[in-house]
C-alpha cells in the first residue's frame, strides 16, 4: 500500500513539472507574434493615441495633454446645426460609400457564395470558380483601379459602346470620377471579402437541412430566407465587418476613382498629414477608430461570431 | 390523420450507368408498418426516397393511394420524411422546427404554434420547447424530428434509418415508441434499416432488398420461417444454407438442426461433421460445426441446442456429429448458388 501511494505522489509530482514546462513552452511559443503585434499594433496605436493630445503652434510640436485637436475636428459642428459642418458632412459621405459598397459586396457575394455552394457539385470545379475569383487580387491594388479609366473614361470603351449602340447620343460623365465609379471600384476590389466568409458558412450547412425544409413544403426562396440566410448570418457579419472597415479607412480608391474630387475621412487625414498636421490626424483617426468599433460592436451584438471561429 | 397505401410499378433509379434500384415493385397496404431491410448500397434509401419525392424515379410509378406521384414535389405527395440526422433547423427552438411545415403552409401563427405543441405533446417533449437543437440528447432530437414529420398530417411517413445515431438500449425503447405511435395514429410508416432484428420487431411487412432487387418481401414470420434465396436466409440470420449433392440448396433453421453422436455421410436430411466451437449462451448452447464432405459447397453450419437437452447430452470441441433435420424443415431455395455478394453469418441466434 505504501508502494502505492508513492508511486501515486509520484506522478503527481511528474505530472506537475510537466504542465509547469507546458506552460512556458507555451509562452515562448507565442512570444515571435506577440512581439509582432506589440511593434507594429500596440505601439502605433498609443502613440497615435497620445499624439492627438499633444499641443500645436503652427509647426511646433509639444507633447501635452489637451484637447485642442478634437476641438479643432469638430469646430463648429455644434452650433452650425442642423447645417453640416466639414467634419459631418465627410463622415456622412464616407458612411454612404461604405454602405453603398456594404449593399453590393453583400448582393453580389451572397449571389456567388450561394452559386458556389449548392449549385456547383464537383468539388474540382468548385475549387477552380473560387481560385477565378481571386484572380483580381495577382495585380495591385492601384493597376487594378488604373484599369477602370479607359473603360469608363469619356471616349473610354463604355462611352464609346453605349454611343455605337445608339443608346446614348454623347458621352456619360458620370461614369469615372464620380460616387459611382468609387462604388464600382470598392465593389470590384472587395467583394471577394463578402464571399469567402459567406461561402464558408454555406459549406457547413447540412444538405439534409435544405430537403428537411423542401419535405416541410418551403418553396426555395422560402428555404432560402428561413434556412439558409439565418445560417449564414456568421458569414454575413464578418464579410460586413471586413468591407465596411475597409471602406471606412480608405483614401486611395476614393481619391484615384473619384478624381481628387470627393471626400472621405481617410482622404481627410491624408491631406491633414501631409501638411504635418498631426494632432488633428491622429484625433481624427481615433474618433475613425472608435466609429468603426462601434459599428463592429453592434454588426457583433446581432450574431455571436464567436461560434463560427 | 388516416394512412395511405403505397405502390412502386416496375421502378428505376439509374446514376449514369449505375443502376442503384432495378424495376421493383412493390404495394405496401395502407396503415402497414413496413421496414425496407438490406445491406448498405442494396438501394433501400434510394428507394425511400423516390417515394418521398427527393428523388426522381428513372423509370416506372410511383403510387400513393390512387394517386400516381413521380413528378409531385414531396409536399404535395402526403407524406413525410424523418432523415437519419435529423435535420433539425439548428437556429430554430424546437417549437419552431416543428411549426417550420405550417408556417411555410400560410398557416396562421396561433393555429400552428398549437398544432406544434399537440405534436412535442405527443412525443412527451412540451417541457423543453424552447431549447435550442443543440441542448437536445440524440434521442430527444429523435422524437422532435417525428414531432416535426407528423405536424404536416402525413398519410405516410419515411424514416431513413431512425435509430441508428441511437445507443443499444435506447434503441429498443425507441423502437417499441415508434411501434406504439404508427399504431396510434393509423398511418402508413416506410421504415429503412439495415438491422433485421429491427424488421422483424417492428414491421407488418418486411422487405429484404439486395443489389437493387427486391429478394423477398413478406411478413417477417414468411421471411424468418420460409426464405426465398440463400441471400435472404444468411442476411435474416438464424438459418443454415446447405449446397446438398446433386446442385440443390436448402436453408433449415439452425434451432432445428438436431446432434447425434458419431459422424454418417451425407444425406438429404443429415450430414457428417466436426464440432470446431461451443458457446454457452444462457437458455442455449450454439455449436459451429464444419462438414466433414469437403465436396458439399457449405465450409459452416451452426446448430442451437437447448441449455438443458445439451447438459443431457454434450458435445466438446473436436467431436465428430451428425446433424440432421426433418423433411419439413428444410426449404428448398430459390437461387441454385449462394450468392457471392453476401455478407458473413454475423449473429445466427434465432
Amino acid at each position: 500500500m505504501m508502494d502505492g501511494m508513492v508511486r501515486v505522489s509520484d506522478t503527481t509530482a511528474k505530472d506537475a513539472r510537466t504542465m509547469r514546462r507546458g506552460r512556458g513552452t507555451a509562452y515562448w511559443q507565442a512570444a515571435p507574434f506577440a512581439f509582432l503585434f506589440l511593434v507594429f499594433f500596440i505601439v502605433p496605436l498609443v502613440l497615435t493615441v497620445a499624439v492627438s493630445f499633444w499641443r500645436f503652434d503652427d509647426y511646433v510640436l509639444t507633447p501635452d495633454l489637451n484637447l485642442d485637436a478634437y476641438r479643432e475636428v469638430f469646430e463648429g459642428c455644434i452650433d452650425k446645426l442642423p447645417q453640416l459642418c466639414v467634419t459631418f458632412a465627410t463622415y456622412l459621405s464616407t458612411l454612404r460609400f461604405a454602405l453603398m459598397s456594404w449593399a453590393a459586396t453583400l448582393v453580389l457575394g451572397f449571389g456567388i457564395a450561394y452559386f458556389l455552394a449548392f449549385h456547383v457539385r464537383s468539388v474540382p470545379v468548385q475549387m477552380a470558380l473560387f481560385l477565378l475569383c481571386t484572380v483580381p487580387f495577382w495585380t495591385s491594388n492601384i493597376i487594378r483601379m488604373v484599369a477602370w479609366v479607359p473603360l469608363l473614361g469619356r471616349n473610354g470603351l463604355v462611352n464609346q459602346g453605349l454611343q455605337a449602340v445608339g443608346l446614348t447620343t454623347g458621352p456619360l460623365d458620370w461614369l469615372l470620377y464620380s460616387q459611382f465609379s468609387v462604388v464600382l471600384a470598392f465593389v470590384h476590389l472587395y467583394t471577394l471579402f463578402m464571399m469567402v466568409p459567406i461561402f464558408n458558412s454555406m459549406a457547413r450547412i447540412d444538405r439534409s437541412l435544405i430537403e428537411a425544409a423542401r419535405d416541410a413544403g418551403a418553396s426555395g426562396w422560402q428555404t432560402l430566407w428561413n434556412v439558409v440566410i439565418p445560417l449564414c448570418k456568421p458569414g454575413i457579419v464578418i464579410g460586413s465587418i471586413f468591407v465596411l472597415t475597409i471602406v471606412m479607412g480608405d483614401f486611395v480608391t476614393v481619391g484615384i476613382m473619384g478624381g481628387q474630387q470627393i471626400a472621405s475621412i481617410g482622404k481627410v487625414i491624408q491631406v491633414q498629414m501631409s501638411y504635418l498636421q498631426f494632432p488633428i490626424a491622429a484625433a481624427n483617426a481615433v474618433v475613425l477608430l472608435g466609429i468603426v468599433l462601434l459599428m463592429i460592436w453592434a454588426l457583433t451584438r446581432l450574431v455571436d461570431i464567436r461560434r463560427e471561429l | 390523420m388516416h394512412g395511405a397505401s403505397v405502390e412502386l410499378v416496375q421502378v428505376s433509379k439509374r446514376y449514369g450507368s449505375a443502376v442503384a434500384v432495378d424495376a421493383i415493385n412493390l404495394k405496401v397496404p395502407e396503415g402497414a408498418y413496413c421496414c425496407l431491410l438490406g445491406p448498405s448500397g442494396c438501394g433501400k434509401t434510394t428507394t425511400l426516397r423516390m417515394i418521398a419525392g427527393h428523388e426522381t424515379a428513372s423509370d416506372g410509378d410511383v403510387l400513393i393511394g390512387p394517386r400516381e406521384v413521380g413528378h409531385l414535389p414531396p409536399a404535395a405527395r402526403g407524406t413525410a420524411m424523418m432523415f437519419q440526422s435529423y435535420a433539425l433547423f439548428p437556429h430554430l427552438n424546437l417549437l419552431d422546427n416543428v411549426a417550420f411545415g405550417p408556417r411555410m403552409r400560410g398557416v396562421d401563427k396561433a393555429t400552428r404554434q398549437r398544432k406544434a405543441r399537440e405534436m412535442l405533446t405527443l412525443v412527451r417533449m412540451e417541457a423543453l420547447a424552447h431549447r435550442l437543437p443543440a441542448q437536445l440528447s440524440g434521442g430527444q432530437q429523435q422524437r422532435v424530428a417525428l414531432a416535426r414529420a407528423l405536424v404536416t398530417e402525413p398519410s405516410v411517413l419515411l424514416l431513413d434509418e431512425p435509430l441508428s445515431a441511437l445507443d443499444p438500449f435506447l434503441r429498443i425503447q425507441v423502437r417499441a415508441e415508434l411501434k406504439r405511435l404508427q399504431s396510434e395514429l393509423g398511418i402508413t410508416f416506410i421504415h429503412v434499416t439495415h438491422s433485421q432484428e429491427e424488421a422483424m420487431a417492428l414491421s407488418d411487412l418486411v422487405v429484404v432488398m439486395n443489389n437493387g432487387r427486391i429478394e423477398q418481401a413478406g411478413t417477417p414470420r414468411e421471411v424468418f420461417s420460409r426464405p426465398d434465396t440463400a441471400f435472404v436466409a444468411r442476411f435474416i440470420g438464424g438459418h443454415n444454407v446447405i449446397a446438398l449433392p446433386g446442385g440443390s440448396t436448402i436453408a433449415v433453421r439452425v434451432d432445428r438442426m438436431r446432434l447425434l453422436p458419431e459422424a454418417s455421410p451425407t444425406t438429404p436430411l443429415s450430414l457428417g461433421a466436426r464440432v470446431e466451437t461451443v458457446e454457452y449462451q444462457g437458455s442455449f448452447v450454439q455449436l459451429r460445426l464444419r462438414p466433414l464432405d469437403h465436396a458439399l459447397g457449405t465450409t459452416e453450419l451452426f446448430a442451437v441446442v437447448p441449455d438443458d437437452a445439451f447438459a443431457a447430452r454434450p458435445f466438446a470441441v473436436g467431436d465428430a456429429v451428425t446433424a440432421r433435420w426433418e423433411a419439413g424443415d428444410a426449404h428448398s431455395l430459390r437461387d441454385a448458388q449462394p450468392s457471392a455478394l453476401v455478407p458473413a453469418l454475423e449473429e445466427s441466434t434465432p
